[in-house]
């Protein structure tokens, strides 16, 4: 199919300054347990090409579903109506961004493939684990389910760019409701964050085969539990929480395309400034951040982003010092002349076909320290631990947050205590990770991730994965439910 | 063109059955130009042309579903079609029957073609960067066809198309502070327009000034109706889905299963004849004219998706598998909208919230940030916009104990999101005055 829809994007590929194809195809399915009962299994094959022309001082896409040799000429005609129309009327001039030039390809990692096994014992399997979690009376409602997407991508461009990429995505997910009264509670499988790229020996990679009965028990532990306390305290948080940490209070306001303003009217600006990169102490000492494209197994790996920019490893934050933004091909040019010598990292991503590329988070991990959670626990002489998000909240400049978790538990001289429900949590993105006291080794990092990353206008909704280490936090406003 | 395709497309479904199947169909399709803004420059602009369609093939109570893009020519996408029958039904024999399983077999054909009065993209960009001279505009403007059709094997049809623009920025003095307008509609007025961006413009003056920054605690507030929208709008977060309430998670449980209540002004319908979604789900029902949520303060009805009618014995009111409101209309309440900030008399007047979750589901209370025009008031008058506040406030408070008074007027809302495609949803919102709001960071 390929080479027949590559045979069709030079027969179209018109006579401007710059034009680009870019293929997007995926493949998913969606199996669910419900109470035990199978809900509807839903497949979908999404698949189009989005057309992007540079000439005479404009830029315009075209996009297609229709990838017939008449519905790519269609699109060429409005990539180019759109680039005549907007000649002189850009924030960049075309003329200057970077012509992608690189030939490659990319394949994900899969071992035991979805496709390989059949959907009845899928099907079983997570009966099984639905089963598994309906312990007790108190459990009202009880999900298993996974879905699987299988991504194919081309990307050929004018001035000689040819990349293929396919990928793998397995998400698997456990949720409870526990009930009683009035009160009701949630826990999950790390708030279904445990997508990785791979097949089937995922749900191996990140335990799902034995999750349920802790999920049901620490549900029924929660419904008991008293509300976590209202203080400013130690925190302890696992990497199903950091998760969401690092995401938002670290990607996004290090995204280049915000500080460049794009997203002023929709995501938000970022209290980062261009100036701060290379003086700003974003964090501790012992804050290390890295845009890392390369762990084959997380959810945003990529050989290539959807620019063509190669991918490679790179560190944003190092010792706690801010250096470079995630900002792409596109918006490294456009930030050069306001600040010479700003470096960016390969994050130009559009979510399918049919939106343009824009600068995303990919893979952001907080590297590994050299403090064990045990280390971490015997520090504290009061503190909370939390675990698996619940609750994101952040301001337009990506400051001041408020995050709450499904789990908690109180630390007390050294030791874990009971357990605390409405873990919440808020702070201040600038003063927060300043207060970063211990970051723990690498027995204690999770490779975790998110599909639902959504910003950009029009709207986009992307992968992100994020690993992290557990790690702690002091001088946190602490608090729970309401009174 | 494209509701002659889609009945093609959908007598074409039909002639692949087999035996005793039935299909159902859901056809999604759109023609959409989108020209992103900063600084009132173009920083994107294109056009998007997508098409899909989703078939349920059924026999007796086994089905499986698969969603394909298409085309948009039937010549070409026919063979692909058949090869998604195929495997539907190949995937359909392994499948237990689904106890759950419920579509409409009474036929109810509808027809709705909207009218085509958009303005040329030309016109609209020119227009809008016109508006951003001398000022930083930042936005999107999107605009052109929507189209969605049922059908199933017993001969329904129905079929619903828009041409509308949705035009959605901020000016922008410096850093967060800024103002957020909204135009959108079928047909483009360029006075109507210019009305905005001087109201806007106005508005902007007023955020020019020296900023003030409010400590925690709780003070008296204006909500506008898009911010109340928001705020209300996350009560589409299962709040009103059968699903929802049969489980216990909905975060209105303490209405249900306490009997706690709001304001007696507070009635909340899922308004569907006003709106501008489609009148028909993706099983084949039609929705009624509206369906009372909140009725004066009480809980009143679910939103009643067909799976959840079979489950739990109750009748359907055509709700999409999700259960969320697509329609949201908040009646309004006595107070003059000219008389909003004499009512607020001094506090802080919030023209825009952003970001909000549950903070505590089971209490219903959401937290999130203020956002664009929101101002400190002292005796009726607008003295300064704040700095950025986080509120942490449950909807018993706001819509409930602490709520001074809703608005006569309302704004008529129609929802700017494009994730995956352009929305088809909104609501009609009036503003609120409500005391002892908390702000918390």
């Amino acid at each position: 199919m390929l080479e027949t829809l590559e045979a069709r994007f030079r027969a179209a590929m018109p006579a401007v300054d710059f034009c680009s194809f870019r293929f997007m195809r995926e493949k998913a399915e969606q199996v669910a347990v419900r109470r035990g009962v199978l809900e509807p299994v839903s497949s979908s094959d999404d698949m189009g090409v989005m057309v992007t022309v540079a000439h005479d001082g404009g830029w315009g896409y075209g996009a297609t579903s229709d990838l017939s040799q008449e519905g790519l000429e269609r699109a060429v005609k409005q990539a180019r109506e759109w680039a005549e129309r907007t000649q002189g009327k850009t924030v960049f001039d075309p003329a200057e961004l970077p012509q992608a030039q690189a030939k490659g390809h990319y394949a994900g990692p899969v071992e035991n493939a979805w496709e390989d096994v059949k959907l009845i014992d899928k099907v079983d399997l997570l009966k099984r684990e639905c089963a598994r979690l309906k312990t007790d009376d108190a459990i009202v409602n009880w999900i298993s389910a996974f879905s699987h997407t299988a991504g194919e991508s081309l990307i050929v461009t004018s001035a000689g760019g040819h990349l293929t990429q396919t990928f793998s995505y397995l998400i698997p997910s456990m949720m409870v409701h526990a009930n009683k009264g009035a009160e009701t509670v949630r826990r999950t499988f790390g708030a279904n964050a445990f997508g990785r790229q791979g097949g089937m020996e995922v749900l191996q990679q990140t335990g799902f085969n034995t999750a349920a009965p802790r999920i049901a028990e620490q549900a029924l532990m929660l419904l008991a539990a008293p509300d976590c306390p209202e203080e400013t305290t130690h925190l302890l948080l696992a990497p199903d929480q950091m998760v969401l940490q690092i995401h938002e209070s670290i990607g996004h306001p290090i995204e280049l395309d915000r500080i460049l303003g794009d997203e002023r009217n929709y995501a938000g600006t970022s209290f980062v400034t261009l100036d701060m990169f290379g003086s700003y102490q974003y964090g501790s000492e012992l804050l290390n951040v890295s845009f890392d494209p390369t762990i084959s197994e997380q959810m945003a790996s990529y050989g290539y982003d959807d620019d063509g920019t190669p991918a490679v490893k790179e560190y944003v934050i190092e010792k706690g010092l801010l250096k470079r933004p995630l900002g792409g091909a596109t918006s490294q040019v456009r930030a050069q002349p306001l600040q010479p010598g700003i470096q960016g990292v390969a994050n130009s991503r559009a979510c399918s076909w049919n939106r343009p590329p824009i600068d995303r988070m990919a893979n952001l991990n907080v590297e590994p320290g050299t403090s064990s959670v045990e280390d971490m626990v015997k520090s504290i002489e009061r503190g909370v631990y939390m675990e698996t998000n619940l609750s994101w909240s952040i301001d337009d400049s990506r400051n001041k947050f408020q995050f709450g978790c499904e789990y908690g538990r109180l630390i007390e001289n050294g030791v874990l205590k009971g357990v605390v429900k409405n873990p919440n949590y808020r702070g201040v993105s600038a003063s927060f990770w300043r207060n970063l006291a211990m970051v723990g080794d690498a027995s204690t990092v999770q490779i975790m991730g998110t599909p639902n990353c959504g910003k950009g206008e029009p709207n986009q909704m992307v992968r992100v994965g994020h690993a992290s280490p557990t790690c702690l936090f002091s001088d946190v406003e602490v608090f729970g439910g309401a009174k | 063109m494209m509701r002659d395709y889609f009945h093609q497309l959908s007598d074409a479904v039909g002639s692949m059955l087999q035996g005793n199947e039935v299909y159902t169909l859901n056809f999604l399709a759109e023609e959409s130009d989108f020209v992103r803004f900063n600084k009132s420059k173009v920083r994107q602009a294109g056009a998007v042309t997508q098409r899909s369609v989703s078939i349920d093939l059924i026999a007796g109570q086994r089905h499986a579903e698969g969603e394909l893009c298409l085309s948009g020519d039937l010549e070409l996408d026919r063979p692909r079609v058949e090869s998604l029958v195929k495997s539907l039904r190949e995937q359909r024999g392994v499948l237990p029957d689904d106890p759950y399983l419920l579509y409409a077999t009474e036929v109810h054909s509808t027809d709705q073609e909207g009218e085509d009065k958009l303005p040329s993209k030309a016109d609209a960009v020119d227009q809008i960067q016109s508006a951003g001279a001398g000022r930083d505009l930042v936005g999107i403007y999107a605009a052109g066809g929507i189209q969605r059709g049922f059908a199933n094997s017993l001969g329904q049809r129905n079929w619903f198309s828009s041409n509308n623009f949705n035009l959605d920025w901020s000016f922008y003095h410096t850093a967060d502070k800024a103002v957020k307008e909204g135009y959108a509609g079928f047909e483009w007025d360029p006075a109507a327009f210019q009305k905005k961006v001087e109201v806007a413009g106005q508005k902007l003056d007023a955020v020019k000034r020296p900023s003030k920054r409010i400590e925690r605690g709780n003070y008296r507030v204006y909500l506008s109706p898009v911010a109340l929208y928001d705020i209300v709008g996350m009560l589409g977060w299962g709040g009103f889905g059968l699903e929802a309430h049969k489980t216990k998670s909905t975060p209105l449980l303490k209405m249900v299963e306490e009997g706690k209540t709001l304001d007696k002004q507070v009635t909340l319908r899922e308004n569907t004849k006003d709106g501008v979604a489609p009148g028909f789900q993706g099983a084949g029902y039609l929705k009624p004219d509206h369906v009372d949520l909140i009725l004066e303060g009480s809980y009143k009805d679910c939103l009643v998706s067909p799976r959840s009618a079979k489950q739990y014995g109750v009748p359907t009111n055509g709700a999409g598998a999700h259960e969320s409101p697509t329609s949201l209309d908040l009646s309004g309440g006595a107070l003059a909208q000219d008389s909003v900030l004499e009512t607020l008399e001094t506090g802080v007047y919030m023209g825009n919230v952003w970001y909000l979750n549950y903070s505590d589901r089971v209490n219903c209370r959401t937290t999130g940030m203020t956002r664009f025009a929101t101002f400190w008031v002292e005796d009726g008058e607008i003295k300064a916009p704040i700095d950025v506040m986080r509120f942490d406030e449950t909807i018993y408070h706001v819509l409930g104990e602490n709520l001074v008074g809703l608005t006569a007027e309302r704004d008529f809302i129609l929802d700017a999101d494009t994730y995956f495609r352009r929305a088809t949803s909104s609501g009609r919102m009036p503003g609120a005055v409500v005391n002892a709001f908390a702000f918390t960071l």
